[in-house]
């Protein structure tokens, strides 16, 4: 059934909150880049709602504590690639409201102008390589880019998100497969959000943890973590980006988390059992981080104030995305080929 | 100038960009210890390691996908999917990702590398090892398909790929690897996009490619020593970019086209050819347009039949002759 996985079933540590090996500063960082993801996820949705998003749109709200804590643990110059639940992913790294609320709107400000869409987010200059919206696709194109890593020397680590459902396809398990017998610095993060699209993952796989109970096939560490907890996952990414920095493979980290909205804009979710999604909101990432904070003495002004300046930044770009021009239509045939242009003959 | 075969020229020609840049690295199944199953890599491995050339599992989509990856961050792979049918297994690189990553990111990711196939019949493989796939290749923005013909033009041609910053799908024909031709010494790079007018002539224009070429320069000698039919041979070469104005020109020379194609006949790279010839040459024509097609059927494997469905020099001599005599 799909609640097989209990909400703290994996959590590592029940007491994290006395934990103080994360510097508050950083800590400060993801409970700031919380409320940028839950905040513009927020937003996102109500501007589909009122038809200024069209297309699809597939949010993160209740996951926002994996791309919290992976992006927090990178270094520039590491490099994502996410799935077309990439809103998040994309914004923890840097790349402004204002270019991916434009992108989804259609406007000429957005992040790439309106060319690829809420599923294809891209900012190479923040490190996001892509967002793909082929399930899978993007494990063994993340497998290139660190084979590039490693035959150039070069230190950075690519790290590749993808939900619960990719774990039952061929390119998951041959990127695995490649990745392990180069030992390539690749790190493939899986949210394991209870449900491929509408179906359980639990209907489709014969083992517990879809991506986790599988590691061992391909001679990789069986590594399950609560995803909804920013702390665990900013540890345990940190050890895993550690380990591919330092030449010694890749790493696949399963983190248990839960979307609150249904897979996508067509989706209404009716499919999940009675009391589940309340169940999860219990384990609200960031109210539960709020909470941790407050016990290690962050006063809840300070993160009301973060909440609000955040709050400001995404009215401002909503309003910037509103005023925005429609994208140019002049767009419209460039960039097919590396000439710029759209030419297949003379 | 040495006479190489179609398959040393494979190796010549990947050789010679490995060793001008170290972007340039190789990757396939079998392709480093054993040489390729074509014996078409032999000697790289020796030449440029373990680290530039690289043996892969089975697993074309790692394959194709790694070779994005490694080109979007700043290398020039050079990938191998060892027989062009098995582009089936992973086509969503072909089809989704490699032609539509730089358009949908507006122009921010480059994407320079070259994907090696056999390609095409004639070695009795059947149905799945035999295919011609130019066409499941071409119909696709963004991407570029090549097909050499002769030793010198695979050395040439690979080596404009690898040096292409788009991503280029190079069909190798598996029944020319032994095939062989003159090749100059030295450094050797050619241009995609632009045919070759092998034979000119002044009654048809027959559009080759592939095995087909030397088929159509055969059948082109015999029909002027037999009938005195004097017929235009273009071996077309890249199919995007296409040369149109090559083909164009001929085609108001002669005012008959015949395309010669192994694939089957249904949306088969000819049909593109001759719909853009009706559009813009209408004019010049002076009667049908014909294709000379393997006939809409998955390719036999035993001798008799797999002889009987791909044009024969026999049969192109035949379909010329009846219509120019109509």
């Amino acid at each position: 059934m799909a609640n097989k996985l209990a909400p703290h079933s994996a959590t590592p540590s029940p007491n994290r909150s006395e934990a103080t090996l994360i510097p508050l500063t950083k800590r400060l960082e993801m409970y700031r880049l919380l409320s940028l993801t839950r905040q513009a996820e927020q937003r996102a949705f109500d501007l589909f709602l009122q038809n200024q998003i069209k297309g699809t749109s597939h949010l993160s709200l209740g996951q926002e504590a994996v791309a919290a804590g992976a992006a927090a643990a990178m270094q520039p110059g590491d490099l994502s690639f996410c799935t077309y639940r990439g809103h998040a992913h994309t914004l923890a790294r840097g790349v402004p409201v204002e270019k991916v609320l434009g992108e989804l709107m259609g406007r000429d400000n957005g992040l790439m102008r309106g060319k690829g869409g809420s599923m294809h987010l891209t900012s190479v200059e923040h490190g996001v390589m892509g967002s793909y919206a082929i399930i899978g696709a993007h494990l063994p194109i993340a497998c290139g880019a660190a084979w590039r890593a490693q035959y150039k020397g070069h230190k950075d680590v690519s790290v590749c998100f993808f939900g619960d459902g990719t774990t039952n396809i061929g390119a998951f398990h041959e990127a695995l497969n490649f990745a392990a017998c180069m030992k390539l610095p690749v790190v493939f993060v899986c949210e394991n959000n209870l449900y491929m699209e509408y179906t359980p993952i639990a209907d489709v796989i014969p083992v517990q943890y879809p991506a986790a109970d599988r590691a061992a096939a391909y001679g990789l560490d069986r590594i399950v973590i609560d995803g909804n907890d920013v702390d665990v996952v900013y540890e345990t990414l940190s050890q895993a980006y550690a380990k591919a920095r330092a030449g010694h493979g890749p790493s696949l980290v399963e983190c248990l988390t839960y979307r609150y909205s249904g897979h996508s804009r067509a989706d209404p979710a009716k499919y999940r059992p009675a009391g589940e999604l309340e169940k999860w909101k219990e384990r609200d990432p960031v109210k539960a981080y709020r909470k941790r904070l407050g016990a290690l003495g962050v006063a809840d002004a300070k993160l009301d104030a973060i909440d609000a300046e955040i709050l400001k930044i995404i009215d401002e770009a909503t309003q910037a995305c509103q005023a925005a021009p429609p994208t140019s239509t002049d767009i419209l045939f460039t960039d097919v080929y590396a000439d710029g242009g759209c030419a297949w003959r003379n | 100038m040495a006479e190489l075969t179609y398959r040393e020229a494979v190796a010549r020609g990947i050789a010679q960009e490995m060793a001008r840049d170290e972007n340039v690295v190789f990757l396939g199944e079998d392709v480093a210890k054993a040489g390729g199953v074509f014996k078409a890599t032999v000697g790289l491995l020796e030449q440029f390691g373990p680290k530039r050339v690289l043996d892969t599992p089975i697993s074309e989509q790692a394959i194709l996908g790694a070779a994005m990856g490694a080109a979007m961050t700043g290398l020039r792979p050079i990938a191998e999917i060892m027989f062009a049918d098995f582009i089936a297994v992973c086509y969503d690189y072909i089809a989704n990702e490699f032609p539509k990553t730089r358009y949908m990111t507006n122009g921010q990711i480059t994407m320079p590398l070259v994907v090696r196939c056999g390609n095409g019949g004639g070695a009795r493989f059947g149905a799945q090892h035999s295919q011609s796939v130019e066409n499941w290749c071409m119909q696709f923005p963004g991407l570029k398909v090549v097909a050499p013909s002769s030793p010198v033009d695979v050395v040439g041609l690979l080596a404009a790929a690898v040096r292409d910053p788009n991503p280029v799908v190079f069909l190798e024909h598996k029944s020319l690897y032994a095939t062989k031709g003159e090749v100059p010494e030295g450094e050797i790079v050619d241009q995609l996009g632009i045919a070759k007018i092998l034979r000119p002539g002044r009654d048809a224009t027959i559009l080759a490619l592939g095995m087909m070429v030397s088929r159509a320069l055969q059948a082109a000698q015999t029909l002027q020593s037999e009938h005195g039919i004097d017929c235009e041979v273009i071996d077309v070469r890249s199919l995007v970019p296409l040369d149109t104005q090559c083909i164009l020109g001929s085609v108001a020379r002669t005012g008959r086209v015949f395309t010669v194609e192994e694939n089957p006949r249904q949306l088969g790279w000819g049909a593109e050819l001759v719909s853009i010839i009706a559009d813009e040459s209408f004019y010049d024509l002076d009667g049908p347009l014909v294709r000379i097609t393997t006939p809409n059927i998955p390719l036999p494997a035993a001798d008799a039949l797999e002889d009987l469905a791909i044009p024969s020099v026999s049969r192109i001599v035949d379909t010329i002759r009846r219509a120019l005599s109509a």
